[in-house]
């Protein structure tokens, strides 16, 4: 079966990718200006103080050396503590992750809703007044900045209209989804609107094909042709985009988060960076990463499912 | 002289572009009978693909449809699109030049066959997949229980043709269109193609359109032919009458320019310049440019189709002379 090759051999790959991941951050940690040493200790340690913390920290130790606990330690998911929070990375992450992968999934949801059919519209009446009037709106959409575009919605639907909550994250699961709404949208708004130009061209490209018309001349019905034949075609370069496009929402989600006051992984990534938390930064990016590397490995998948032609 | 099946009067296409309107089709009018295999022949840009699309009204978005096609006792033309629908694939079906880009790379054969015979008849599903089976096994697929499960790029050429051909037969069409579904194959498969579609014809009593450029193709397969330069008919009859003895300038033309094995070698006849765009059609008759036998009435009258007889007719004002001049293949 060709397909479980494909998906074992995609599987293999992800390995390299993940060896990549933890060289690029465990050098990128110690590139960063500043050290945790003086962060914990603030400017009043003195050299047995320094020596001390070095050495818990793991620091004096040979750079390899370093690597290789770091490896070690990463494989049983312990990232140490939070040089700030005094608590397990693992934990932070566990506890702040799955907000940011719900407001990405939901926006992700969202940016799909609006831009397939619209796509649709768009591509069938091509050139026509609503095709211009989409092509406008969502091309507004796109050259605005996430933060301001979030202000916007957060002044209209939420302090003026009160149809949405202004920030923060809810308690059970319906109010947390309600809280998310707003923020999700706002981070759906630029990639709806690249997802519909993408597909409105391929569905465009799908419509003149030959075997449209060849299911024309089958005399199948015109919903059939359009989700059959077009759509099905048209979406496999799409799915790619799409799939590529999470990590760049996983990215829009840390600025969404900040505006919204949302309790995500973005915000943490944030303040960790400014309080030095070189622990939670590590570990957040290494969860980033994976997280990012598994939704590539879903698209691939997707992608072989919608074109038997990919899996060989 | 039998009923005809199809009847085509006074067809023309048009397409709106921005820098005006395009007669792709003009004034074409032909009869198919029951059982025969009609040639539409000509070069690239003559109008015979537009022709056979216009039949089942298959054009793209902005075109328009003039005249009559009788089907059956009901004008194509103006039927409704759902009535038309229930003709397209079920009654009329169409095959395309290149199987590669008509077939749908996403779907496996088996969904292609069946979705036309979910169109088209009350087969239940078990019903439609035995049909499906049967139908690889007309167009000599071997293995067809397993090739139905496979996409079209696990198929060779041939096979993709054949599995084509397979899809249009479905639902037990009447009538077969094929838009030059030889010419992207290499010689020895469009061999076995052409008499895959002569043995259908003879089996299920179909008739065909035949579309093509290749008159080696249209001696091999076909009845009657009609020759077409320019959006119209030039020349009309049965295959050997024009073969014999051409009467346009623009048949002697063609005749000249296909090799023979087996004669003296002789020089390849070509026609000089190339067949007008659609927006400088020139005055008179279409083809003076390039005509050896042109004169002052060829630049000034377009001439008319004028039938000489009950499967003859021919639009040139020196048919004579052509005639007289004699078939290069004679």
């Amino acid at each position: 079966m060709p397909l479980t090759e494909f998906i074992v051999r995609r599987l293999l790959q992800l390995i390299p990718t993940l060896i990549f991941i933890l060289i690029v951050v465990f050098v990128l940690v110690r590139l960063l200006p500043g050290d945790p040493t003086s962060a914990i200790l603030g400017d009043r340690g003195t050299d047995a103080d320094i020596a001390r913390i070095n050495r818990q920290l793991g620091i004096d130790q040979p750079i390899w050396v370093q690597f290789w606990l770091f490896v070690k330690s990463v494989m049983s998911l312990d990232f140490g503590n939070s040089i700030v929070l005094k608590r397990p990375v693992t934990e932070l992450i566990a506890q702040r992750l799955p907000i940011t992968v719900a407001l990405t999934l939901l926006a992700a949801l969202i940016s799909v809703l609006l831009a397939v059919p619209l796509a649709f519209v768009a591509a069938l009446r091509r050139d026509k007044l609503a095709d211009n009037a989409i092509r406008g709106a969502f091309q507004v959409g796109l050259s605005m900045p996430v933060f301001y575009l979030g202000l916007i919605l957060l002044t209209v639907f939420g302090a003026r209209l009160h149809w949405f909550p202004v920030g923060g994250y809810g308690d059970t699961f319906f109010d947390r989804l309600y809280h998310l709404i707003l923020p999700a949208t706002t981070l759906a708004l630029s990639l709806s609107a690249i997802l519909m130009r993408n597909l409105r061209a391929a569905i465009i490209g799908v419509v003149d094909a030959e075997y449209v018309s060849f299911a024309r001349a089958k005399g199948l019905a015109p919903r059939l042709i359009l989700i059959r034949h077009v759509l099905r075609n048209a979406l496999i370069s799409t799915v790619t985009l799409f799939g590529l496009s999470i990590g760049t929402l996983l990215g829009g989600a840390v600025i969404t988060e900040t505006v919204f006051a949302i309790p995500g992984a973005g915000r943490l990534m944030v303040d960790s960076i400014y309080g030095r938390d070189y622990p939670v930064v590590q570990g957040l990016t290494i969860a980033l990463a994976v997280l990012v590397s598994v939704t590539f490995l879903l698209t691939d998948l997707l992608q072989a499912y919608l074109d038997p032609r990919v899996a060989r | 002289m039998t009923a005809p099946l199809l009847s085509v009067q006074k067809l023309s296409t048009r397409f709106h572009t921005p820098r005006g309107v395009l007669t792709a089709v003009n004034e074409v009018s032909f009869d198919v009978r029951p059982g025969e295999i009609f040639g539409l022949v000509g070069e690239s840009g003559s109008g015979k693909s537009v022709t056979l699309r216009s039949l089942t009204r298959l054009l793209p978005y902005g075109a328009t449809i003039d005249g009559v096609v009788l089907w059956q006792g009901q004008d194509l033309v103006g039927m409704s699109d759902t009535a038309i629908r229930k003709v397209r694939g079920g009654q009329i079906s169409m095959i395309f030049q290149e199987p590669m880009t008509a077939l749908n790379p996403v779907l496996p054969i088996r969904v292609q066959i069946t979705e036309n015979l979910k169109a088209h008849t009350d087969l239940d599903s078990s019903g439609r997949a035995a049909r499906a089976r049967e139908l690889l096994d007309i167009v000599g697929i071997p293995d067809a229980a397993r090739r139905l499960d496979e996409y079209p790029h696990q198929f060779s050429g041939g096979m993709r043709q054949r599995a084509m051909i397979a899809i249009a037969l479905a639902s037990n069409p009447k009538l077969l269109l094929a838009d030059e579904p030889t010419t992207a194959l290499d010689v020895t498969i469009q061999d076995q193609i052409l008499n895959l579609l002569l043995d259908l014809r003879d089996d299920l009593g179909m008739s065909v359109v035949f579309v093509t450029h290749d008159l080696g193709v249209v001696a091999a397969t076909c009845d009657r032919m009609a020759v077409m330069y320019a959006g119209r008919i030039v020349e009309t009859g049965t295959v050997t009458d024009v073969f014999r003895g051409p009467m346009h300038a623009y048949t002697r033309g063609l005749l000249g320019s296909i090799p023979r094995s087996g004669t003296e070698r002789s020089m390849l006849l070509s026609i000089e310049g190339t067949p007008p765009g659609l927006a400088s059609i020139p005055n008179g008759c279409a083809f003076h440019p390039r005509c050896v036998f042109a004169s002052d009435i060829c630049r000034e009258k377009r001439p008319d189709l004028r039938p000489l007889g009950p499967d003859r007719a021919v639009a040139c004002h020196h048919s004579d002379a052509v005639l007289a001049a004699g078939s290069v293949l004679a």
